[in-house]
């Protein structure tokens, strides 16, 4: 008779934090119960609402890859209340995690495709799931490239795992800063990702592209891939919008009749060319 | 089907006594600094005497605006989780309007399908309705415009319906109604040819629900949105009002090292609604938000959870500070 409370969060030892930009953590979760851990499964592409208990809940994708068991992560800029009281968390210490939520992205149908990953800033996340998850069933995958860019030096996130993909043989990596964004040891390219991505230019050929980034980044680059030759629904993004129950019944991430936390956050680019813009 | 029994109006405080020693909640419509609202009563003398409709509905027995879902206890890096409160005792509402009671199925779709709402759904259960039809309405009102009527007995475990002779007309509609009857059968005589439809308020057909519902999704663009809202100051109290409106927000709340999570009540209606931490807003400006409300009763839920998220009840056209009216503003928008 007694059913689960569906807002009930996981609880979460904090098992390693990694300071990726100044304002910019990645944390590593791992479930206190472990009966709760073996149980959990989630697919690349879905989100979850993590909590510290006293000062709320906040909206992230799962940002580690379902091939890695045992533990999930997420990387989060310190904005709000939620996050300033997450990013000052040690590690040993217990938070909230309620998930998985939302769509996927669909990676078994892309069996025997190439990949191309175009990202901007701390939108690498939720597409660093999909790159580990690719990267550990590689053989499935023909090419895979990443195209990441940042404002600067300072802000890229992951920089251990883009030096980590830039010197694997079955990678292409392409990183960029903004101009004025690099250093004197700066090797990656300086410039805008639309623009970078056309120097580039990877072919569209067998290609599933994956584009995630700030909304002018997605703006520019949309023409790029368009001229690359991708249609619009070999074109995944995933879509972000404010969310409090991420179940479909808060009622404010909607996008027209859809929510992004039940019906997204993965949709195609042939998708969201039919949505209002909401978002 | 239906069992239709008579009940003396006088056997109400007699039925609610009983209920009350049963160890159940009584809910009914109480006067109140000139408002109508729905308290806990002992006797029928308590109830308001004479009004159109309660200046708020019953949602709250079902959906408080303020919840707790949780409680819990911090320490250095550590968190408990606390014992969830008991749950309060069987609550009855009586008086509820047919309206009100077919909002239940809005309020039921939303906390009930895909993720079951187990806080929720364990207060439906252990709620018993006892609906009362309308014999007056008023220009705001418009149940029959959204498939709806003044003597509907969707929603109400019981309906009552005043017919001569001081007598209701009880039709007994669910099991959990029949429970009710059968804790009590003393008060229930058998009903004759009673005339239920000469009883009830006429409450005119203004627009075509359908053809609003089918027409909508082209209006995305439309200017109506603006000119309809620009008096709007975002205030939300028609969310607040509005026995079919389910929106929340999820806080924490602390005193010390013990807190608890709380679902409270929310509206489309408020800018901070859909903020993002970046500060971008997909509906940045009131009209947006006008356009979600409409959109969201008249559109999305129809298509996705196949109910209409308005019943007609007219009570955010009442509160309104600045006079927004539904009513005309859905025929304004069914004209066009």
């Amino acid at each position: 008779m007694e059913e689960k409370n569906i807002y009930q969060p996981y609880l979460m030892r904090v098992a390693a934090i990694i300071d990726e930009t100044p304002d910019v953590k990645t944390f590593r979760l791992e479930f206190i119960n472990e009966e709760e851990g073996k149980n959990f499964k989630f697919m690349a592409g879905q989100f979850g609402e993590y909590s510290v208990f006293g000062e709320g809940e906040s909206t992230f994708c799962i940002a580690s890859s379902p091939t890695r068991e045992g533990y999930i992560e997420c990387t989060f800029r310190k904005m709000g209340r939620v996050t300033k009281a997450l990013a000052s968390r040690e590690i040993g210490d217990t938070i909230g995690f309620r998930g998985p939520y939302g769509n996927t992205f669909p990676i078994d149908q892309w069996k025997g495709k190439s990949l191309l990953f175009v990202t901007g800033g701390i939108a690498l996340p939720p597409l660093r799931c999909v790159i580990w998850n690719a990267l550990d069933l590689r053989d499935n995958f023909k090419d895979i490239t990443i195209v990441y860019g940042a404002r600067s030096v300072n802000d890229l996130v992951y920089k251990h795992e883009l030096e980590e993909w830039g010197k694997r043989g079955d990678v292409k990596l392409i990183t960029t800063v903004d101009p004025g964004g690099e250093t004197k040891e700066w090797k990656g390219e300086v410039g805008f990702v639309p623009t970078v991505l056309e120097k580039a230019a990877p072919s569209s050929a067998d290609t599933i592209a994956l584009l995630c980034g700030p909304p002018i980044m997605i703006k520019l680059t949309m023409p790029v891939l368009t001229k690359l030759g991708f249609s619009p629904d070999n074109i995944f993004t995933t879509l972000e919008n404010r969310m409090k129950c991420g179940i479909g019944k808060c009622g404010r991430c909607n996008v027209g009749k859809y929510f992004v936390c039940k019906d997204g956050p993965v949709f195609t680019f042939a998708q969201v060319n039919q949505l209002p813009p909401e978002y | 089907m239906t069992d239709k029994k008579i009940m003396k109006k006088g056997s109400l405080d007699e039925l609610i006594k009983k209920l009350k020693s049963g160890g159940k909640r009584v809910f009914a419509p109480v006067e109140k600094g000139g408002k109508i609202l729905f308290e806990e009563v002992d006797s029928a003398s308590a109830m308001a005497a004479d009004y159109v409709q309660t200046t708020l509905s019953a949602k709250d027995v079902i959906l408080p605006r303020c919840e707790e879902m949780m409680r819990f206890t911090t320490g250095q890096g550590t968190v408990s989780m606390e014992k969830a409160p008991d749950m309060p005792p069987p609550a009855v509402v009586i008086g509820v309007r047919p309206c009100d009671a077919r909002s239940l199925a809005v309020v039921n779709a939303v906390y009930l399908k895909d993720y079951s709402d187990a806080l929720y759904k364990s207060k439906i259960d252990n709620t018993t309705i006892i609906g009362i039809s309308c014999a007056k309405c008023d220009e705001y009102c418009f149940c029959t415009s959204v498939n709806g009527n003044p003597g509907d007995t969707e929603g109400s475990d019981i309906l009552l319906t005043e017919v001569d002779g001081g007598n209701y007309l009880a039709e007994i509609i669910t099991e959990k109604g029949k429970a009710l009857a059968d804790s009590a059968p003393e008060l229930f005589t058998a009903a004759g040819g009673e005339d239920k439809a000469k009883h009830l308020a006429d409450v005119k057909v203004q627009f075509d629900v359908r053809a609003v519902t089918a027409k909508l999704p082209g209006m995305f663009d439309g200017e109506v949105w603006i000119t309809q809202s620009l008096r709007c100051i975002g205030c939300g109290t028609c969310s607040y009002v509005c026995p079919a409106c389910t929106c929340f927000d999820i806080q924490d709340e602390t005193d010390g090292n013990r807190g608890v999570r709380l679902r409270c009540w929310d509206s489309c209606g408020f800018g901070i609604f859909t903020l993002h931490t970046s500060g971008h807003n997909p509906r940045e400006v009131q009209s947006q938000r006008w356009r979600q409300r409409i959109m969201h009763k008249f559109s999305y839920q129809p298509d996705q959870l196949q109910v209409t998220g308005c019943v007609g009840c007219g009570r955010c056209s009442r509160a309104c500070p600045v006079d927004m009216n539904i009513l005309q503003h859905i025929k304004e928008i069914e004209a066009q």
